[in-house]
């Protein structure tokens, strides 16, 4: 699809908020209600917008700290796959699980209130998983979202 | 602090934010009025940022999506300032994640073709 001015202006702005009235946005845009209304119908409909998405504050939230696992599955003992994945998606605190080509089989990313939290999910939850073998862990520091090139 | 029902009521948005507040009130078991003010106090202490709209990069014509893992030299004082500072300036660049582990940086970058991250990652580096 391709995008006019008005319709990158009216992305910019519900990636700020999409929780924005078409009152607010036709104000903002100097446009109609109708006219916002078609523009929006037609960025879903080409699939442009393909959701919405709530953002949270982790901290707010007890999440202090976020680390991503690399977790390659032990060659001996023959482990299913299905296995694996259906005991990681039961751990609440795996937030993402992909399965990955490179030196690691799975990428998870799991959050924690805090170091001792994380320690406990680490050894009860993720240590105990069918056919883990190696571990790498990256703390996350810092993580930001940049609008893209709209 | 969040109660029980914050949390419910968070568990519920998050799977389908556009979800009328009569229907999540009726899962989270407690009554619109009271639905509407956790959220209206959710959105002034920050706990709920915002809500966004997911772009498909791919229709926009942006059909390759990689993830570029980066080690900077920590000897320089300003390495990590000077490299994020060129990041952003990259429009294409949709995430930026710092962390402690075998990776310093890693860039979420979309892009046109193959050709089209050549050009993007030599602009950052």
């Amino acid at each position: 699809m391709i995008l006019d001015e008005t319709d990158r202006a009216l992305l910019r702005l519900l990636q700020q908020d999409a929780d924005q009235s078409a009152t607010a946005l036709a104000k903002n845009l100097r446009m109609s209600q109708p006219a916002i209304w078609r523009r929006m119908k037609r960025l879903k409909e080409e699939g442009v917008i393909k959701g919405v998405a709530l953002n949270l504050n982790r901290e707010k939230l007890g999440l202090g700290v976020t680390v991503f696992l690399g977790i390659k599955l032990a060659t001996k003992g023959r482990v299913s796959l299905e296995d694996f994945e259906r005991a990681v998606k039961a751990i609440p605190e795996v937030q993402q699980i992909e399965h990955v080509l490179g030196l690691y089989d799975y990428r998870l990313r799991v959050v924690a209130r805090d170091i001792s939290d994380f320690e406990r999910v680490l050894r009860r939850r993720i240590m105990t998983l069918p056919g883990v073998g190696d571990l790498e862990a990256n703390v996350l520091l810092s993580e930001e979202k940049r609008p893209g090139p709209i | 602090m969040l109660d029980d029902l914050d949390r419910r009521i968070l568990r519920y948005l998050q799977v389908e934010p556009d979800m009328p507040l009569s229907d999540l009130a009726d899962r989270a078991a407690t009554t619109p009025s009271v639905a509407s003010r956790r959220l209206s106090r959710m959105r002034r202490d920050g706990t709920i940022v915002n809500k966004t709209v997911l772009i498909d990069w791919a229709a926009l014509g942006y059909e390759v999506e990689v993830s570029l893992r980066v080690t900077l030299d920590k000897t320089q004082p300003r390495a990590f300032d000077t490299f994020i500072d060129a990041a952003r300036d990259v429009p294409e660049v949709i995430e930026i994640q710092t962390f402690l582990g075998r990776v310093d940086v890693r860039l979420s970058v979309v892009a046109r073709d193959m050709a089209d991250i050549n050009r993007c990652t030599v602009i950052v580096f």
